[in-house]
């Protein structure tokens, strides 16, 4: 039950990035934290997600989903973050003031100091990529079947067939397996995966379950419940390669092709978005262009692992309570962070440099293209290096980051941009 | 027992809900019939949502008599059964000068259809009330008579207020034959048994065919679907705020780029006939050709911005057109037949049918008067169907109002379209109970955002099973056949 009207801190959200930024918003002083949740248990996505592989970058051990946010709603929970459950957010004013309704609170408005969006991200449906046929039940986003078997408890499908190599879909393609659905295959129009190559193996591979690339679905047919699927080859423009379709018999079609940050709310406020990555700009304390508001995690740009998107949830949620705190960075100077070659984008999008000379400013990046042998990922200004790592590859379905140290402040001090290139070494 | 009404309406699309609802007007006993699950399941639920000005049609046919009439009744319609209409106007829209002489025909037409209100509009003129339409533009007829609505909630609210006013509405259930006494019609045969009505109103869209041939009626009319398809724009990001219609061509109206009253901009259809009436699918060819013809009138379009596909039929007829010295065969049916007595026949109600539908009621009304019914107005008759609450229209104020009145508006179901869990209870136990999942969807605009029903889904087949006492397994997307759930998981063993 909410306590008070206003609050220094309220997150949006609790998912990893929610959760992470209370924490670490307590941690640094914040004296009134409230994270708002839409859904009866804090901890977002991660609670359909009982599958392993979380934990890996932060506690060097291999979780399942809900005990690595059992981890944080703990930690949260014992340094006092008050939260407000089952409680859908209705709007984001650029002064602050949030307005949410619930069935158990009722109707609520509260005032934040600061506030961090911690919404996530929301799946790609069929009409985006304008799979042509009939509208039959059994077409489903892999997220939206996912809750139906872990939350639910309710099979949505027998025969499957995944379009979409995402890590969802191929998440899903071993979970279906397990409660004894058959997925027929998996599809996808590139030519090349787009989730990790872990799910790859570990949900694909080892339960023998065919993966086509530069395939798509061309019609669903099914009047009521899908009956099957036509899918065909494409070329390199992703037209239908003649003569190369194939009728699968199916049930149920999964679509795994790709996330979208949340942002209706961030718009609302007045938050502006990067039409690459549709998430806010954010600086490195990911704060975005409306003072007060940070956001972090998916809603920023989606990432492949919730330990990133829990660390990006420690920067906002710092960032928050400084603010809150009325702690201000020294005088804003901040620099824009440019995607160079074969780069698709970069968080944060501009720096403060002067941050740079205490404090560590970590650069995500997501690549345009797959490179399968040794890579430099590099920074510069324009003219001179300023840092480079060598990565053994680069592909786009993994994050790669770069770190710029304190020292590399004298470098910076007089750029008035700097430039992330990923080239072949 | 055997079942006797003084009506009975086979089809609950527009034209069969409003019919019924004019029906219940009057003393008598009225029934409706409709084969799927819910009410608006054909036509009606997949269109342009226009109510049409009457400038498209030819002159003199039963089109052009009906739409004129039946634009000028959707105010008090929509006044009396509260769904959204709003009388905008529209613009057809004639790019580069070849088109231009067209706007000219159309103006003409109006003139003899008795339109009011149109006048042709400059180019430059157009483009400083729509910013958005092509440079090319070289004028257009802008209708102010021209309306826009929700088809869904009118039709349902007509249902309604049927139901209401003593009417009744038996949902998935089938005409199949005539029970015929001589050349009477004295009822119906269906699948889940037979009712007795002094009159029958064939209401069946694109089955009307195959009822009136039950009847013996115009054994040479035939329906032929024709395929609409369409793309809906996410809101946030695609603001026209007009009706554009193209100049027509013989293909029919053309494709359109316009808003909705939900503020969503949509383009289509285009126009494709074919032979199966259950084929509502979108295909490659169709959506290209929807692109390119959007394209002409706005070029700024991006797919990107693309949240649902969708394709509709319309019953494309081949009546003759009943008056003298007109040459047209796809003209609206609304006629008691000479050779069956009982037996009220509509068929062909394409396009303008939405905007025609009051008037095809009252011209109903009229040919049972003329056929020697009384008609006599119910004392006790109520035109108004009450307004159910629009959690996502009201305002924040409004909101915690409602909110503190009843908890359950509260809870958000539907998050980009912002419907709330009270909304679909009062539709789950409304005067004609919505039962399913579209069934909810047509009634609140839940799901029909950008995530297209991912995020409620679960949640709505969980409070539908939970309200109508059911499995969540029984829940269906829209009637038999169409199961979102196949089997609890595996059993865990403790």
């Amino acid at each position: 039950m909410l306590k008070k009207d206003t609050y220094d801190v309220v997150i949006i959200g609790s998912g990893p990035g929610g959760l992470a930024a209370a924490v670490e918003a307590k941690k640094e002083g914040a004296q009134d934290v409230l994270v708002i949740e839409r859904d009866t248990e804090l901890g977002g996505i991660l609670l359909q997600c009982i599958h392993n592989g979380f934990g890996a970058e932060i506690f060097n051990e291999d979780l399942p989903g809900p005990s690595y946010a059992q981890r944080y709603i703990d930690e949260s929970l014992a340094l006092g973050v008050e939260t407000l459950m089952d409680t859908i957010v209705l709007e984001v004013t650029p002064d602050r003031k949030i307005f949410a309704s619930s069935k158990l609170h009722g109707f609520v408005e509260i005032t934040a100091r600061a506030i961090v969006l911690a919404m996530g991200c929301r799946e790609r449906t069929r009409a985006m990529i304008q799979i042509p046929g009939m509208r039959p039940a059994g077409v489903y986003t892999a997220g939206t079947a996912q809750r139906f078997v872990n939350i639910e408890g309710k099979m949505p499908g027998e025969k499957v067939v995944i379009l979409g190599s995402g890590d969802i879909g191929l998440i899903m393609a071993r979970r279906l397996t397990f409660e004894g659905a058959k997925v027929e295959r998996v599809c996808e129009i590139l030519p090349y995966l787009s989730g990790l190559t872990r799910n790859y193996v570990q949900c694909l591979q080892d339960f023998d379950i065919p993966l086509q690339f530069r395939h798509t679905v061309k019609f669903i047919y099914g009047k009521d419940r899908v009956e099957a699927v036509e899918i065909a080859e494409v070329d390199d423009k992703w037209k239908y390669i003649p003569g190369s379709e194939e009728m699968i018999p199916c049930d149920t079609l999964l679509l795994s092709v790709g996330l979208i940050p949340e942002n209706e709310l961030s718009r609302q406020a007045g938050v502006e978005l990067d039409p690459i990555t549709g998430g806010p700009y954010v600086d490195e304390s990911r704060q975005t262009n409306v003072p007060g508001i940070f956001a972090a995690g998916n809603v920023v740009h989606v990432y492949d692992l919730a330990d990133w998107v829990t660390l990006a949830g420690y920067e906002a949620g710092k960032g928050a309570a400084r603010y809150a705190k009325a702690i201000r960075a020294r005088e804003s100077d901040h620099i824009p962070v440019i995607a160079g070659k074969n780069v698709h984008h970069v968080v944060p999008q501009t720096i403060n440099k002067r941050n740079l000379e205490n404090e560590e400013i970590e650069l995500q990046l997501r690549v345009l293209k797959p490179i399968e042998e040794r890579t430099l990922i590099e920074v510069h200004d324009g003219k001179n290096q300023i840092t480079r790592k060598v990565a053994r590859y680069v592909r786009p379905g993994e994050m790669n980051t770069i770190v710029l140290k304190p020292r590399h402040f004298a470098d910076i001090e007089k750029a008035s941009s700097i430039t992330v290139e990923v080239n072949p070494r | 027992m055997q079942e006797k009404y003084d009506y009975i309406v086979i089809g609950g699309g527009v034209v069969g809900c409003i019919i019924a609802r004019t029906l219940s007007r009057y003393e008598g006993r009225v029934l409706l019939i409709e084969k799927e699950a819910d009410i608006c399941m054909g036509t009606t639920a997949a269109n342009t949502a226009i109510v049409h000005a009457g400038y498209d049609p030819l002159p003199n046919t039963l089109k052009a008599r009906m739409n004129v009439k039946g634009n000028a009744m959707w105010d008090t319609l929509a006044g009396e059964l509260n769904f959204p209409f709003e009388r905008r106007g529209d613009f057809v829209v004639a790019v580069g000068e070849d088109e231009f002489p067209a706007l000219e025909t159309l103006m003409t037409f109006a003139k003899k259809n008795g339109v009011p209100g149109c006048q042709i509009l400059p180019g430059p003129e157009v483009r400083r009330r729509e910013k958005n339409i092509t440079p090319d533009v070289s004028g257009a007829l802008w209708a102010s008579t021209g309306g826009i609505c929700d088809p869904f909630q009118a039709t349902v609210a007509a249902a309604e207020n049927a139901v209401m006013n003593g009417a009744e509405v038996k949902l998935n259930t089938a005409f199949e034959e005539f029970i015929m006494d001589g050349d009477r019609v004295i009822g119906i045969k269906t699948n889940r048994g037979d009712f007795y009505s002094r009159w029958v109103v064939n209401c069946a869209g694109l089955y009307s065919d195959f009822v009136m041939h039950q009847a013996g009626v115009r054994p040479d009319f035939k329906v032929r679907p024709r395929k609409g398809e369409y793309f809906v724009f996410d809101r946030a990001d695609v603001q026209i705020d007009n009706v554009l219609f193209p100049v027509p061509s013989d293909k029919g109206k053309g494709i359109l780029v316009t808003t909705t009253v939900h503020g969503n901009t949509i383009l289509g259809p285009n126009a494709e006939i074919i032979d199966d009436k259950d084929n509502t699918s979108t295909t490659t060819s169709g959506m290209d050709e929807i692109w390119a013809g959007a394209n002409k009138l706005v070029p700024s379009l991006s797919k990107k911005h693309v949240i649902a596909t969708f394709a509709g039929l319309r019953p494309m007829g081949n009546g003759p057109c009943k008056t003298p010295g007109v040459d047209y065969n796809k003209d609206f049916i609304v006629e008691i037949p000479e050779e069956v007595r009982g037996f009220v026949n509509l068929g062909g109600i394409e396009s303008p049918g939405l905007a025609s539908s009051p008037a095809i009621a009252q011209e109903v009304v009229d040919l049972l008067k003329d056929a020697g019914e009384e008609m006599k107005v119910k004392k006790d008759w109520d035109p108004i169907r009450p307004s159910r609450p629009r959690f996502r229209e009201m305002s924040q104020k409004d909101r915690k109002l409602l909110v503190d009145m009843d908890p359950r508006y509260g809870r958000v179901i539907c998050r980009c379209e912002n419907v709330t869990e009270g909304e679909i209870i009062a539709e789950i136990h409304a005067p004609i109970p919505a039962t399913t999942y579209d069934a909810i969807k047509r009634r609140t605009w839940l799901g029909t955002g950008r995530c297209q029903g991912g995020f409620d889904t679960p949640r709505v087949v969980e409070i539908l099973a939970r309200e109508l006492g059911v499995s969540p397994l029984e829940i269906t997307k829209r009637g038999n056949g169409s199961k979102f759930l196949f089997r609890p998981t595996k059993k865990v063993e403790n």
